[in-house]
């Protein structure tokens, strides 16, 4: 259930073909509706399902990470109340298995002798590292397409969940007669404008799950939509079961109020 | 304020203030005694909503102040870290982020309530000036704190809006660099509107202070639109409407905190979790839901300088609003014509914020949006300039009752409550 | 006297809202040409705006020089390196024909259009549908003046200072 207003904002954006499309297309290559990710956390009582979190996470750091940095995200955040559950001692283990920048050592330098710059293992108040050191480096190894950062996407897209687990389902499709997919792009209708620069980038067992889930396409996908929705909203279930406990009060407090309402007006009318 | 004061100090030191500074008086006299037409409805609980929807933004507008970092490179992540690491600070965002959309959904009632009940005839003209005043300056606010957060629309709505200053002739390109601070939106224009939003909103206060100053004058209007005649059509304002109000309040609020806590985003738009790109425009740059009707019709003119100059003019046409009705009579209950006009004026804001969300060359069942958008632009400037005050002159109201008290009440009660 | 002093008491208070001196310091911004083949676009930043640099092909230029300027919305040429009363004909658009060299900002609110689109091949700006031609000048829609040229010079032929 995406609103109205949403609504007319995506019939709005579909209006607008993207540029490199406009002279040879003459199929309308707005995306396709998004399809239903079926995720656990949908409604107003839904909660992430930490098993999701977790194997999500394990795609995320195994296929996604090579390309997609998480800068908002700290490992801390890996233990935290609403998240994927892992304990102290598991996001402690990921962290160190990954390399961060040092801080300039005894003697000022933040290079060793072959100019590869220094790292230090990650700890817990450290955030993911960017795959890529600035932003020319990170288009100069994707042909000059920028991967966007993560930890946002799932707020940043229209469709959020939904439109991930399209993406990355949509792949491995034939297109119509007579489209002519870019050179060097791939064809996903669920991509506005239905080139999208980014490889196909899961396939059936492309990670081993340790809890025994059949790693099909589509379980990944529905797996790293999930961990990625929780990256964009880590505060979804406590803002849900406060927003429970408010709302409760406030019917309560309404019934109260308009008894005293009536009870002042009653010789009024 | 009107009439005599009722106020009597009970101890030796509300004596003492009173003769000093009479504030407990001022208090007594407008939160309490004051005489209020009996008949208000629903609708006019909306001012003391609106005043709640102020105070709510203001503190939490501080608080997030304590936290936000204004500056180009660092505004985007701080108000992730305000969402992610500040105690609570999802919360108080999202009050504030979808306090701004309650305001303006509570002003836009307002608004039209006063419309409806000819609230803006004499003699409370000043109080519709004032209150479009305070309308203006809302959206000031909420243009500049839309652009803090630094995302995509925050960055390109704040370089749009800045250009219409552009549309002047001969000066209009340096007020805008003047605006900047730099030859394009940057880290000068981030900062002065930082500053800006945090000093209008208690001007804001001040204006509104303003607002009830002259609303206690000549009193509340009420859906009759008849002049209180006699102490039986009023009641004192404690207990009887600070009861409903609360009542009210308190609906109102339950709207309120289901969008903050289920659909925080509802307002907003993707583009914004993304941060500003000077070197990209979004493919549809949209401002918020409130400001579309203005947004339609900027559009609706192929014209830059005339774009701008309809734009303006439909909120300046406000303030002569008292003006242009010519009818002795206030209450669009007692004006059938009116009445049509009214909603159909209400139908055409409508339809001009619909055809400003969507892109320039939309079409809906084949008409183009824009021609919708131009012909909905031409019945707002008719219904205010051509209709309002035609239809006063040739229109014929329906009876009025004799009183408040009497169409309350019925006739014989009146005659035995007097 | 007191109005004067109280002017000149306000304006330092007016000023400080200008561009600082840092902001007014020319940046200049050198980009290498060679790259780009005919018929592409590249698009760099200068001065906080985006800069568009267009390889045009002969059918582009063709099919700029044949408008007749006289029925252009904007009869100036809008380029730094030519007299403000240079006309809007495509060679006073450009100091090398296959070089097209733009601000690429809207001259209607200052959105940055999208290249190789519009009924005229050349950009459209999708906030409020202005449209450009291969010759960066205003065709149809909302936007009053053609896309200002920076004041730009070839350093060698493939290189080109900007600025």
């Amino acid at each position: 259930m995406r609103f109205a207003l949403r609504f007319a904002l995506a019939v709005g954006l579909t209006a607008v073909a993207l540029p490199a499309l406009a002279q040879e297309a003459t199929f309308d290559t707005k995306r396709l509706p998004v399809k239903d990710g079926h995720f656990e956390f949908e409604g107003p009582f839904g909660t992430y399902d930490r098993g999701a979190l977790q194997r999500g996470f394990q795609v995320y750091k195994e296929v996604c990470a090579a390309c997609h940095g998480l800068n908002h995200i700290a490992f801390h955040n890996l233990d935290e109340e609403g998240g994927p559950g892992f304990t102290e001692a598991q996001a402690k283990a990921i962290a160190a298995g990954y390399k961060i920048p040092a801080d300039p050592n005894d003697k000022g330098e933040i290079t060793d002798d072959k100019g590869n710059r220094l790292t230090r293992p990650g700890i817990l108040a450290d955030k993911f590292p960017s795959p890529y050191p600035n932003e020319e480096a990170a288009r100069a190894n994707n042909s000059g397409s920028l991967p966007p950062d993560l930890s946002m996407i799932e707020k940043a897209r229209e469709g959020g969940s939904d439109y991930i687990y399209s993406i990355l389902t949509g792949f491995h499709m034939t297109p119509p007669k007579g489209f002519k997919v870019t050179e060097g792009k791939y064809y996903n209708p669920y991509f506005e404008g239905w080139n999208i620069s980014m490889p196909p980038p899961l396939v059936a067992d492309a990670v081993t799950y340790s809890d025994g889930t059949k790693a099909t396409i589509e379980q990944e996908a529905h797996d790293v939509a999930t961990f990625l929705a929780w990256a964009s909203d880590p505060k979804m279930e406590e803002r849900k079961r406060t927003g429970f406990g408010v709302l409760v009060f406030l019917v309560v407090l309404s019934g109260v109020l308009f008894a005293a309402y009536r009870k002042v007006w009653a010789d009024m009318h | 304020m009107s009439g005599p004061s009722t106020y009597t100090p009970k101890s030796g030191f509300e004596k003492w203030i009173d003769q000093r500074l009479p504030l407990p008086r001022l208090m007594h006299d407008t939160m309490q005694t004051f005489p209020t037409p009996r008949n208000l409805n629903i609708w006019y609980t909306f001012g003391g909503i609106l005043t709640f929807c102020l105070g709510v933004q203001i503190l939490t507008g501080i608080v997030l102040a304590m936290h936000y970092v204004a500056n180009a490179g660092l505004a985007f992540d701080s108000v992730e870290a305000i969402m992610r690491d500040v105690n609570y600070g999802w919360l108080i965002r999202y009050i504030h982020s979808n306090g701004a959309s309650m305001f303006f959904l509570a002003v836009y009632i307002h608004m039209f309530r006063g419309l409806y009940y000819g609230s803006y005839k004499a003699p409370r003209e000043l109080i519709w000036i004032i209150g479009v005043l305070i309308y203006l300056l809302m959206m000031a606010t909420a243009f500049f704190g839309y652009v803090l957060p630094w995302g995509q629309m925050s960055f390109w709505g704040a370089t749009v809006i800045t250009n219409l200053f552009s549309a002047i002739p001969v000066v209009g390109s340096h007020i805008a660099t003047w605006l900047w601070g730099d030859f394009a939106v940057g880290d000068a224009t981030l900062n002065r509107f930082f500053s800006l939003h945090y000093l209008l909103p208690f001007i804001i206060a001040g204006v509104v202070g303003l607002h009830i100053w002259a609303l206690h004058v000549p009193g509340n209007n009420n859906p009759l639109g008849i002049d209180v005649k006699s102490p039986q059509d009023t009641v004192p304002f404690h207990p009887y409407y600070t009861v409903k109000d609360a009542f009210y309040l308190c609906l109102f609020v339950v709207v309120f905190a289901t969008f903050v806590f289920y659909a925080p985003n509802f307002f907003g738009n993707p583009d914004n979790y993304q941060q500003a790109n000077p070197l990209v425009t979004p493919p549809d740059i949209v401002p918020e839901w409130y400001l579309l009707p203005f947004y339609a019709m900027l559009r609706s003119i192929p014209n830059k300088l005339m774009g701008v100059i309809v734009m303006g003019g439909a909120i300046v046409t406000l303030f002569f609003l008292p003006w242009l009705d010519t009818s002795r009579v206030r209450s669009c209950r007692f004006r059938p014509l009116m009445k049509q006009f009214f909603w159909a004026f209400a139908v055409a804001c409508v339809i001009l914020g619909y055809c400003g969300a969507q892109s320039v060359d939309a079409t809906v069942a084949g008409i183009p949006l824009l021609w919708v958008a131009r012909l909905a632009t031409l019945y707002y400037f008719l219904f205010f300039w051509i209709l309002m005050p035609i239809i006063g002159l040739i229109e014929t109201p329906k009876k009025l009752p004799a009183s408040i008290a009497q169409s309350v009440l019925g006739d014989t009660a009146a005659a035995a409550a007097e | 006297m007191a109005a004067v002093g109280a002017a000149a008491a306000a304006w330092p208070f007016i000023d400080q809202m200008n561009p600082s001196a840092a902001a007014l310091a020319l940046s200049t911004v050198e980009v290498d040409l060679a790259p780009v083949a005919a018929g592409q676009q590249i698009v760099v930043k200068w001065r906080g705006h985006p800069l568009f640099i267009r390889h045009r092909t002969p059918a582009e230029i063709d099919s700029a020089k044949k408008v007749d300027v006289a029925t252009l919305p904007d009869p100036l040429a809008r380029n730094a390196n030519k007299p403000d009363s240079a006309s809007a004909a495509d060679e006073d658009r450009v100091i090398k024909p296959e070089w097209l060299v733009l601000i690429g900002v809207c001259t209607h609110l200052g959105c940055t259009p999208t290249g190789f689109e519009g009924d005229y091949g050349g950009w459209l700006c999708h906030c409020h549908g202005s449209q450009y031609d291969t010759s960066g000048r205003i065709r149809k829609g909302p936007a009053p003046e053609n896309l200002a040229v920076p004041p730009y010079a070839f350093l060698t032929d493939t290189r080109v200072k900007v600025g």
